[in-house]
């Protein structure tokens, strides 16, 4: 079965240095089960293939049903180092959420 | 001791609503108004006016803002705490204690922060031993020594609170963390012991929800954005404390924006890395740790929050001068939309490669087409594109590089593809890339000062 991540989650991202940190949170605790079992570092480091050049970390909060993912070496030396557009990182939560999450039925 | 206060956050930068903290005082009771308007790049910026003038070097918005807000606080026994003094503090506070007698409040207490620009004792503190190595290179500063533009260090809510209980009204520090400034109010009035770090961190919490103003009642949220009510008068967020360390955050009645479970936990997560580990002067908070109850009628609580003991360390968040860079722009129209961007491209860059000028990097993107989720974006068929603004950015150690760069813009306009427009205000001028040293100082290095100024 396919889940559209848009449709159980919603977040929020922004700069670390030159890392960018997306926190991804579930709308109830089904959707955190699907994403705590789904959403997998590799699985975001493979959609960020390209944007971003470092490890991709993963972090569990399920006190708020939610994942902390920091993404390395993503913003072109961030502040104002980074010619990057959204040189901040700002709407990659936005991006990540474009996923498609294929789960077993 | 109070049985509860009320911190209201009236800034989430410099350059935020400027109405905002007029409404924080004016709009319901408050006991404390707190407000953060530095950024890394805020500390060049400011240090860079100060030295043009020895007066300046503070957020220049404060003066006429306590215009506004003085008589109000005054009233209503609002105390200010902001860390909007940059580079300056004391100048800052000078011109606010200007400002209260000209409005006949002669008698305000304003206190300082000083200690925390370190930009004159660099080699003194390298010669003490004290490297001030980069953080996530392990680079010696020597190596940036001669391009240093600012240097300070992250000092917590502790000298905010020592203000405090010398009677300050309004409390001006230099770069005190974001955090400190809504944690001090909670020490001083619920007199919390330093060694509680459960408290320090239920504080703390309250103050990374509060640091970005709107962003946690309804600002840039991503769950039913559509549904936010009257966004144009949103309500900034308040921090209702307890002396258990309990927090209700929630906005003024009658206001725009929401505060919710959803609003919340957005913020919660933003710009955090481990989330076990939230490092501030103050404590190390387990965010991991959390509660939120959803009280309904725009109130949420925060509760249980744990944390452990402070590090011996103050961050110092260094700025050093890199290069220059420029950014031009340039809008293309259908038919042929992304062809003729990219061809664009093409040939700006094959003639700044036959100048054979030098650039670290040099960046295009489309916007309109993928500029921000650049190889995620979903591809559009180029007959369905109408518009792409083709943006070029460069950056050069080599001034005269990038002011080239800039003179070569226009020229596509009519030596390129057809149908372009969009270039107005004239070349893309150089500007100073200004790049971050992070680095760590023990805190016996580096002391707080604390100063109450008062006509006398």
């Amino acid at each position: 079965m396919e889940i559209k991540l848009l449709d159980i989650a919603h977040g929020r991202s922004g700069d670390k240095g030159s890392a960018a940190n997306i926190g991804i949170i579930a709308y109830n605790d089904e959707g955190y089960e699907i994403i705590r079992k789904y959403l997998t570092p590799e699985k975001v480091q493979e959609h960020f293939k390209g944007i971003c050049k470092g490890e991709v970390e993963r972090y569990e909060l399920p006190n708020i049903r939610a994942l902390n993912f920091i993404l390395n070496d993503t913003l072109g030396g961030g502040g104002t180092v980074s010619l990057k557009f959204d040189a901040q990182g700002k709407t990659l939560a936005a991006a990540l959420l474009r996923m498609t999450l294929h789960i077993d039925d | 001791m109070k049985e509860k206060i009320r911190i209201a956050s009236g800034q989430g930068f410099w350059g935020d609503l400027i109405d905002a903290p007029v409404d924080q005082v004016t709009k319901g009771d408050i006991d404390y108004l707190v407000m953060d308007y530095l950024a890394e790049v805020t500390m060049s910026i400011l240090q860079k006016q100060k030295h043009k003038n020895p007066e300046h070097g503070y957020a220049r918005d404060i003066p006429e803002l306590m215009h506004r807000i003085l008589p109000v606080c005054r009233e209503k026994n609002i105390k200010i705490i902001t860390n909007g003094g940059g580079v300056n503090p004391t100048a800052c506070a000078n011109e606010v204690l200007n400002i209260a007698r000209e409005l006949n409040i002669p008698d305000i207490k304003i206190a300082v922060v000083l200690g925390d620009d370190i930009i004159d004792r660099i080699d003194e503190i390298v010669s003490s031993g004290y490297e001030l190595n980069n953080m996530e290179t392990g680079d010696s500063i020597i190596s940036v020594k001669d391009e240093l533009l600012s240097a300070n260090v992250y000092f917590g809510a502790f000298p905010i609170v020592e203000a405090l209980e010398k009677g300050a009204d309004i409390v001006i520090t230099g770069r005190t963390t974001d955090t400190g400034l809504t944690l001090a109010p909670m020490i001083y009035e619920f007199g919390w012991d330093k060694n509680n770090y459960d408290l320090m961190s239920a504080g703390t919490v309250a103050g990374h929800i509060l640091e970005c103003g709107g962003q946690a009642s309804g600002g840039n949220l991503m769950a039913d954005w559509q549904n936010v009510e009257n966004l144009a008068e949103i309500g900034f967020p308040i921090a209702e404390a307890y002396p258990n360390g309990e927090v209700i955050i929630t906005k003024h009645e009658n206001t725009g924006g929401k505060v919710s479970f959803e609003t919340i936990a957005e913020q919660l997560v933003y710009e955090i890395g481990d989330p076990t580990e939230y490092i501030t002067p103050d404590c190390v908070v387990d965010f991991t740790s959390i509660k939120l109850e959803d009280l309904g009628n725009n109130r949420v609580k925060v509760y249980n929050v744990k944390g452990k003991k402070e590090t011996e360390f103050y961050k110092v968040s260094i700025s050093y001068c890199d290069g220059y860079k420029a950014v031009g722009s340039l809008t293309y129209s259908w038919p042929d939309t992304l062809k003729k961007a990219k061809a664009a491209d093409q040939i700006l860059r094959k003639r700044l490669e036959n100048l054979g000028l030098q650039f670290d990097e040099i960046k295009t993107d489309l916007v309109g087409f993928n500029a921000t989720h650049e190889n995620i974006a979903k591809v559009l068929e180029e007959d369905c594109i109408n518009e792409i603004t083709l943006r070029i950015a460069v950056r050069s150690h080599d001034k005269k590089a990038v002011t080239r760069f800039g003179q070569e813009i226009a020229p596509l306009i009519l030596t390129g593809p057809p149908s372009v427009t969009g270039f107005a205000g004239g070349r893309p001028k150089p500007s100073r890339v200004v790049a971050y040293w992070p680095a760590l100082i023990p805190k016996s290095v580096v002391q707080p000062e604390v100063k109450i100024l008062e006509w006398k």
